[in-house]
């Protein structure tokens, strides 16, 4: 074969890596060239983050060769490909809050031998973030940092420590929409350099708007490698579910009807002891979903927290049809019909190790017939966990199965189920379909505007703009713990909502008007 | 070759039975290599230690004697365990079991003249478990309040019972009949637990089954029970649920430290018939590894109650028959639960080993740089 292109900067072969009851990577063959964005779609659990790993010497597989610049490598270790030039900013960043930004740069380098001139690096790292537009202030500490700056310092660690292949896993998830174009902004100029870009994602639009080739995974199985100027998301999305997708959930009009809940007020704080919540109001009414914007870190978690009872507020009122339910406790908040789809659902929403049977009947268990007294009944708790399974579709060898073993996409089913099994009046879900595949978000959507049909009030808190976009009504934007503003979702304008999420005010929006209230 | 460790899909239900038996035969091994060494032949002294704890009525009695105590604080253990409140004070609420029944037994009567004496043994009963089960409510307030890590207190209120009873019976309460010998005086024969006929083992083994019974039942078919077993897995996820924690901290260490009352009852009502030096020898702690031996489930419990009790039996007879410290039992229980919390990690973990036999790559379909065909 005669060379017409230049060596890739990587090329794993037959990669095979074989976890417990699962193939994550089957014979995956994978090559990025210098000075090319190569992205790796595909749902979750479709075998991307896993080739990642090894390529970032994290997992050793247990088949395959890789090659970098032409020549087989062994990486058995992170720090193996890190001297290979190879280096992954992780979703979660893996910097020492108290240190600096400087002294995240040399941590774990041998480079200082003895005296640590940290002048010096300062003076690198800002050449560093000047040359690729990474602004960053090498003497602040980490802690000081937003999310997107944060991810800035990790990328500026990379490359401080010679990286020419970058990984990024997922690396919009926690910006803003104008920081994403930064980011992209940087990385296309890093690749102008020569450098290789690996960026990971899910999201059809990214991609298509950053990469110059894209590999999609599916069942940790290569479905092609296409060039992006040859494809479509269309195409693309085909390729990841294997199946046309529909891109929008019907949601039909409907009136909104009396007011369910009515926050006023409302502060709170975060772990730190330091504000969160900075005066929130806000209404929702029947049959209406209220959407939360914002970028993590912004007083989304405390207020799903406030309002289910599991954080003290410090001032304002939440009353749930007309009964005041301010500081109550998470089983009167139960009781008054209301349910919660917490952002972490193996950390609080379900109890892995028990089987499904006991994780369905975790909010209707002292009723009957789940129970009679202070006893079980075992029999009608079979009959609940197996009709909730048929009516969700939930799969699952049976009720008896630990939840820890079900899907992401089923874990989450199962907790809607129960959830939606109380009847709420009103539905408290975070980030309800994140990591979720195409298939599973659909169906999960699909309960969300299922329960809005039956006269619940939703509250939807999510980072993904097009999910609020496609579900609510109405659009209120958190930043720093105060309403920035509540926009219909109807004709909504991104770029506003972007800029609100940033923390600019709109200037007299109309649509807000009623929705204020004097402090 | 390499071994590695691989995270199992679901907990071996063969490792918990496998893991407590290997771990059993491996402590007797290091235990035969400590005998070794003292010049004693160790099959011999583990034949004898059989023989002396089941071998005939005697040593069966005896060692179910020794049992009681061992499962009820063993139950104690387990259902606190279960909440993952780390209770290791039943050996100071058997104390104080054993203290409050002894205090029944002795001035009740005298208080209360026109108390019926068949009423005695009753209260006190109920007087042991409320006072195992109050000094147990002790460092679970100060957890559900304060915040204070419960281990620390549970093994210090330990040293404070066993110190105050036996303040008791070296001092005011010592029987000055008793030629100077540290305990109080018998209690009236309406305050003895009665006895099987020609043994020792007395009415408590029946509580301790009836308990393991209950608790069983308790932990599996109630409305509590549930609430045990979310806590335990996931307290995030508890208080989430709206299952109150704090309640049920005060709840199980209640029932916990109850039980292990009860077992300070049967030891003082049941064998000495009064408060006597002896009474605090380690059941409170022993009942941990019986506990976790019995994967804190009340029928593990029972049975393994029943072998270390016979552990025990076994070592004070080759004391006697072989003139060895009674101790190698108290080296093999500690063998016991060091292989056991080695050999929990294959609970949730299993071995893998390669035999660098699969390693080599099938070769990939691209032509390699070479171009060699």
């Amino acid at each position: 074969m005669t060379e017409h292109q230049p060596t890739p900067a990587v090329r794993m072969i037959g990669i095979v890596k074989r976890f417990p009851g699962v193939v994550a990577n089957d014979h995956v063959d994978f090559e990025a060239l210098p000075g090319e964005v190569h992205s790796l779609l595909g749902e979750n659990g479709a075998g991307k983050s896993t080739l990642m790993n090894i390529l970032s010497g994290l997992y050793t597989p247990d088949e395959g060769e890789i090659y970098l610049f032409g020549r087989p490598v062994v990486l058995r270790s992170p720090r193996d490909a890190i001297t290979h030039g190879i280096g992954m900013v992780h979703q979660h960043f893996m910097l020492v809050e108290m240190h600096t930004v400087a002294e995240n740069m040399v941590l774990g380098l041998n480079k200082p031998r003895f005296i640590l001139n940290l002048r010096e690096i300062e003076r690198e790292v800002e050449q560093l973030s000047a040359q690729y537009g990474l602004h960053v202030d090498p003497r602040a500490r980490i802690w000081q940092l937003s999310v997107g700056e944060q991810q800035r310092v990790e990328i500026l660690k990379m490359l401080y420590r010679g990286a020419r292949i970058l990984i990024l896993d997922e690396p919009t998830a926690v910006l803003t929409p104008q920081e994403v174009d930064d980011l992209f902004a940087t990385l296309r100029k890093m690749t102008t350099e020569g450098k290789t870009i690996i960026f990971i994602s899910h999201k059809l639009e990214e991609v298509m708007a950053i990469s110059d080739r894209i590999t999609v995974l599916r069942g940790g199985k290569v479905v092609a490698t296409v060039r992006k100027a040859e494809t479509s998301p269309a195409e693309l999305a085909k390729m990841m579910v294997g199946r046309e997708v529909l891109f929008r959930v019907e949601k039909e009009e409907r009136e909104p009807g009396e007011v369910v809940l009515e926050v006023s007020g409302l502060c709170a704080n975060n772990d730190k002891g330091l504000p969160a919540l900075k005066n929130v109001s806000f209404t929702i009414r029947e049959g209406e979903i209220l959407g939360v914007a914002g970028v993590a870190g912004n007083g989304q978690r405390e207020l799903a927290e406030v309002l289910t009872g599991l954080r003290k507020a410090t001032a304002g009122t939440v009353t749930v049809l007309e009964c005041d339910v301010t500081n109550c406790s998470p089983r009167k908040i139960i009781g008054e019909k209301v349910g919660h789809v917490p952002e972490d659902r193996l950390g609080m929403g379900l109890v892995p190790n028990l089987p499904v049977s006991d994780n369905v009947i975790m909010k209707t268990y002292k009723e009957r017939p789940i129970s009679a007294g202070p006893f079980l009944n075992g029999g009608a708790i079979g009959r609940f966990a197996r009709r909730l399974v048929e009516q969700f579709n939930i799969a699952t060898p049976s009720v008896q199965t630990p939840v820890r073993l079900l899907s992401g996409g089923n874990l989450q089913k199962t907790l809607l189920a129960r959830e939606i099994s109380i009847s709420p009046r009103l539905m408290i879900a975070m980030h309800p379909t994140r990591g979720l595949d195409v298939g599973a978000t659909e169906a999960v959507r699909r309960l969300l505007l299922e329960q809005r049909k039956q006269g619940a009030a939703l509250l939807l808190i999510s980072e993904d703009l097009d999910e609020l976009l496609e579900l609510a009504d109405r659009i209120l934007v958190l930043y720093e713990g105060e309403v920035q503003g509540i926009v219909p979702a109807k004709d909504a304008d991104v770029g506003a909502i972007g800029l609100m999420m940033a923390g600019v005010k709109p200037g007299a929006p109309a649509a807000t008007e009623t929705e204020r209230r004097p402090a | 070759m390499r071994i590695r460790l691989e995270r199992r899909l679901k907990p071996s239900r063969a490792a918990g039975v496998l893991v407590p038996l290997i771990s059993l035969i491996l402590a007797l091994a290091f235990g035969g290599l400590i005998l070794l060494a003292t010049g004693a032949n160790p099959i011999v002294t583990y034949k004898a230690m059989a023989v002396g704890a089941f071998g005939g009525k005697y040593a069966i009695s005896e060692t179910l004697v020794k049992a009681i105590p061992l499962i009820l604080c063993g139950l104690g253990v387990a259902v606190a365990f279960r909440m993952r409140f780390w209770n290791i004070g039943a050996e100071g609420q058997l104390a104080m079991g054993g203290f409050a029944a002894a205090w029944v037994a002795l001035f009740l009567p005298g208080l209360l003249p026109n108390l019926p004496l068949k009423w005695l043994l009753p209260l006190m009963i109920l007087a042991g478990m409320l006072a195992g089960a109050l000094w147990g409510l002790i460092p679970a307030l100060l957890r559900a309040f304060v915040g204070v890590n419960e281990v620390i207190t549970t093994l210090m209120m330990n040293y404070i019972a066993i110190l105050w009873i036996e303040y008791l019976f070296y001092g005011p309460w010592r029987d000055p009949k008793g030629y100077g010998f540290p305990g109080t005086a018998p209690f009236p024969q309406e305050g003895w637990l009665p006895r099987y006929p020609g043994t020792r083992v007395h009415l408590g083994l029946v509580f301790a089954i009836a308990a393991a019974i209950i608790l069983w039942l308790v932990l599996t078919r109630t409305r509590w029970g549930y609430e045990v077993r979310v806590i335990g897995e996931n307290p995030r996820a508890a208080r989430y649920a709206g299952i109150s924690l704090w309640r049920n901290f005060l709840l199980v260490m209640l029932v916990s430290g109850a039980l292990a009352g009860l077992a300070g009852v049967g030891e003082v009502a049941g064998i000495s018939h009064r408060l006597q030096k002896g009474l605090t020898v380690g059941y409170g702690y022993t009942a941990i590894i019986v506990a976790w031996m019995g994967q804190l489930n009340p029928w593990g419990v029972v049975l393994v109650g029943i072998l270390l009790a016979g552990l025990l039996v076994g070592g004070d007879q080759i004391q006697i028959t072989m003139r060895l410290p009674a101790a190698v039992a108290l080296v093999l229980q500690g063998a016991i639960l060091f292989f056991m919390l080695g050999g929990v990690l294959f609970n949730q973990y299993r071995l893998r080993v390669d035999w660098g036999l699969r390693r080599r790559p099938v070769r990939p379909t691209l032509p390699a740089e070479g171009g060699e065909s």
